[in-house]
């Protein structure tokens, strides 16, 4: 989809980019991971042509991006950026609609687009679509600047730290919502970052960018799990490589299912031996009110709420409370072998 | 009223809730008292004699002077009471947010304000009525004296002070401003300003009033339209180069440090050159366009510059044109300091259209340089009053587009 060939790129004489070749393949969510002003920004202006490499060749749909008129070819690729960019003075439905009305769609269907985006992101098109940037949260608008970026259906996204500047809850939420986008449509995105676990939770395949070159790439867990180096070992496990990777697996993978029989609705125990920590003296919990967990929670919170309740075991129980399976401490451990 | 009316005499200044409005009821007590409030002359040209509003008192109609007093107290208790109210009320607002007792004094302020300067009006009207028709001429003459003057500027003052303090939109204040001038307004209308000079030197000539006051507009948007013309594209082309901005800006700068009669001066040699007239409308309007240039260009430039990067690097990103970025993003977000710039410049050229007629090229200043001439100074009245009303007329009115142009939170 997209391709680096020995792409250099220097700002005063400085090499930012440095002969890194590289290739974006269809449907992938690519982490560029990296600190700040380790080149992953530039790798990602020089796609969309707001940069031109000075030496080496970039590739967009099999063909140089050089051949592209600029506005053409960034039509086809959608780009957030930290700032979000949104045009203050247009409506949410207007900004939405920009690549569309450039591409000179017919209103009515700039409109149901506009409308169609905004609900996928999560934001009721009746609500928003006619209100301005400046009335919304930071969440709200870098997803009405996620919605914008997608408004063409492009064949490639770029995001650019789109969630650095959001608080903790709103980036994960976002973050949880593109992975949902992601995964169910295939889209193609290049998404730049500097901070681990969101590379790590995001990713189908990280690339590791340092002084302009490739470091290591990898899935998140060959990553965690085979750094090439200590640097490397240092950046993206930073101490807690092993919580890491129990963090990128499901519960719904490790448990050991219940027979279909006893999927049966649990009586719910009464709240407050669910809310309070156990005292460590109290006699041990009957084996039918281990500590519940969803499926979908991850391996991590698994063990943190092991830890937290002092319990070997959890029950697996999903949102209409029903029984799947129960998931055993020792199953967090030796999994790789 | 318990409350002394001199401000030494209270324990501590802190006490005055209002010293802005308690200095400038002051002053204007302090002029109704010391100065003329109309001037009694043989005829036009002649200097009046002052007449105080003390000496007129007996004669005014007792209702006006009544319901001034009333307003003139309400002003003095809202410079001076203190701001909790009688023991009851006082509980009950206590209980209630500063921010909805404050506007309630300040809405009374703005009215008392407005009602006392319709009041001065219908005064000053009344009395140069009565003087005239007891005068021994019929060319006797009753004009606007020094205390008139002192009153309605305090009065202006303390009411745009009072509509400040209500921190209202930009559409509410200028409704509010029109509001508050509507009571002064229909005094001039009724006709019960007839007998005072002003009114007199209109009614001698009303023809050529009005022929001036299009003069007037025909010379501004004469001027406004090459500066904009021109000046708009010189803002650009300064936001777009650094090597144009600095010798233009410079250049700029040295025409507005030239006095206007300097200029009109310095402009007959080259126009007479080209074989233009030296003299009239011509050589007006190409001053008025070298001196409003500045502000169009500056604001231009700088409104261009100030465009957030986040939206024009977005919207280059997106795929727009050089061009469309341009337009629909630099452009359309610099719009409310265009108008800003576009404001200063027309008001500032309202106001040097006057110079205009010394070069015979008419509009409202020929009245203002006729009456300094000819000394008669209701003449020189005429042709400011007009000047200053249609200036504030434009700011108020550019002030209302650039509003209505920024639904955007800074």
């Amino acid at each position: 989809m997209i391709e680096f060939v020995g792409v250099t790129k220097a700002f005063d004489g400085q090499r930012v980019v440095d002969d890194l070749t590289l290739e974006v393949r269809r449907g992938e969510l690519l982490v560029l991971l990296g600190r700040s002003g380790s080149g992953k920004s530039t790798l990602l202006r020089l796609v969309n042509r707001l940069l031109e490499p000075d030496r080496g060749e970039l590739r967009f749909a099999g063909r140089a991006v050089r051949e592209f008129a600029p506005e053409a070819l960034r039509r086809r690729i959608g780009y957030v950026i930290q700032g979000v960019g949104l045009f203050p003075h247009w409506s949410v439905a207007r900004n939405v609609g920009t690549v569309p009305r450039l591409l000179g769609w017919p209103r009515e269907r700039i409109e149901a687009r506009a409308a169609e985006l905004l609900a996928l992101l999560g934001l009721d098109p009746a609500t928003f679509g006619g209100r301005y940037p400046h009335e919304l949260s930071g969440g709200q608008q870098q997803r009405v600047g996620v919605a914008r970026a997608l408004a063409a259906g492009p064949e490639a996204l770029l995001m650019d730290e789109p969630f650095g500047a959001l608080d903790p809850l709103t980036r994960a939420d976002l973050q949880a919502e593109l992975l949902r986008l992601q995964r169910a449509s295939g889209q193609t995105v290049v998404f730049v970052t500097h901070d681990v676990d969101e590379a790590l939770r995001l990713a189908t395949r990280i690339v590791l960018i340092d002084a302009g070159r490739i470091v290591q790439q990898g899935t998140p867990a060959e990553l965690l799990a085979r750094p090439v180096n200590e640097q490397v070992a240092q950046f993206v496990g930073g101490g807690e490589a092993g919580l890491r990777l129990l963090a990128l697996e499901r519960v719904a993978g490790a448990m050991r299912a219940a027979p279909a029989a006893r999927t049966t609705p649990l009586p719910t125990p009464p709240a407050s031996t669910m809310a309070a920590p156990r005292a460590p003296d109290a006699p041990a919990l009957a084996p039918r009110s281990w500590p519940a967990i969803s499926p979908d929670a991850t391996l991590r919170d698994a063990l943190a709420l092991c830890v937290a309740r002092q319990v070997d075991r959890l029950q697996v129980v999903d949102a209409q409370q029903r029984v799947l399976g129960t998931l055993h401490a020792a199953d967090l451990f030796g999994r790789r072998r | 009223m318990t409350t002394s009316r001199a401000p030494s005499h209270l324990p501590h200044p802190a006490r005055v809730a209002n010293p802005v409005l308690a200095l400038l009821m002051l002053l204007a007590l302090a002029a109704a008292t010391g100065l003329g409030f109309v001037a009694l002359a043989p005829n036009r040209l002649l200097e009046g004699q002052p007449v105080p509003l003390w000496r007129l008192a007996g004669t005014l109609p007792a209702p006006l002077l009544v319901a001034a007093a009333a307003c003139a107290a309400l002003l003095l208790a809202a410079a001076f009471a203190p701001r909790g109210r009688p023991a009851s009320a006082a509980a009950a607002a206590s209980r209630m947010p500063a921010a909805s007792r404050m506007p309630r004094r300040q809405v009374v302020v703005a009215a008392a304000a407005a009602a006392l300067l319709a009041l001065m009006l219908a005064l000053a009207g009344d009395a140069a009525a009565r003087l005239v028709r007891e005068a021994l001429t019929p060319l006797a003459r009753v004009s606007l004296g020094a205390g008139f003057w002192v009153i309605v500027l305090a009065l202006v003052l303390a009411l745009a002070d009072a509509l400040q303090r209500l921190r209202l939109g930009a559409a509410a204040r200028v409704a509010a401003s029109a509001a508050a001038l509507l009571p002064a307004l229909g005094v001039a209308a009724s006709g019960a300003l007839g007998e005072l000079s002003l009114a007199r030197e209109y009614a001698n000539r009303p023809d050529v009033f009005w022929q001036a006051f299009a003069a007037h507009l025909e010379i501004v948007a004469a001027a406004l339209l090459p500066t904009l013309a021109i000046g708009w594209p010189l803002g650009a082309a300064a936001f777009h180069s650094e090597r144009v901005a600095r010798p233009l800006l410079a250049a700029l700068g040295v025409v507005q440090t030239v006095p206007a009669l300097a200029l009109f001066g310095l402009l007959i040699a080259p126009l007479a050159a080209l074989g233009l007239p030296g003299v009239g409308r011509l050589p007006a309007l190409i001053a008025l366009v070298m001196y409003s240039l500045l502000p169009v260009v500056q604001s231009t430039a700088a409104g261009l510059a100030q465009v957030p990067a986040a939206p024009v690097e977005a919207a280059a990103a997106m795929g727009m044109t050089p061009r469309q970025v341009f337009w629909q993003v630099r452009v359309a977000l610099a719009l409310p300091l265009l108008v800003a710039g576009l404001r200063v410049c027309t008001v500032q050229a309202i106001g040097l259209a006057v110079l205009a007629a010394l070069i015979g090229a008419g509009g409202l200043g020929a009245l203002v340089f006729q009456g300094l001439f000819g000394t008669a100074m209701d003449l020189v009245l005429l042709g400011v009053l007009p000047v200053v009303a249609l200036a504030l007329v434009a700011d108020a009115a550019l002030r209302l587009v650039a509003a209505g142009l920024a639904p955007i939170a800074p």
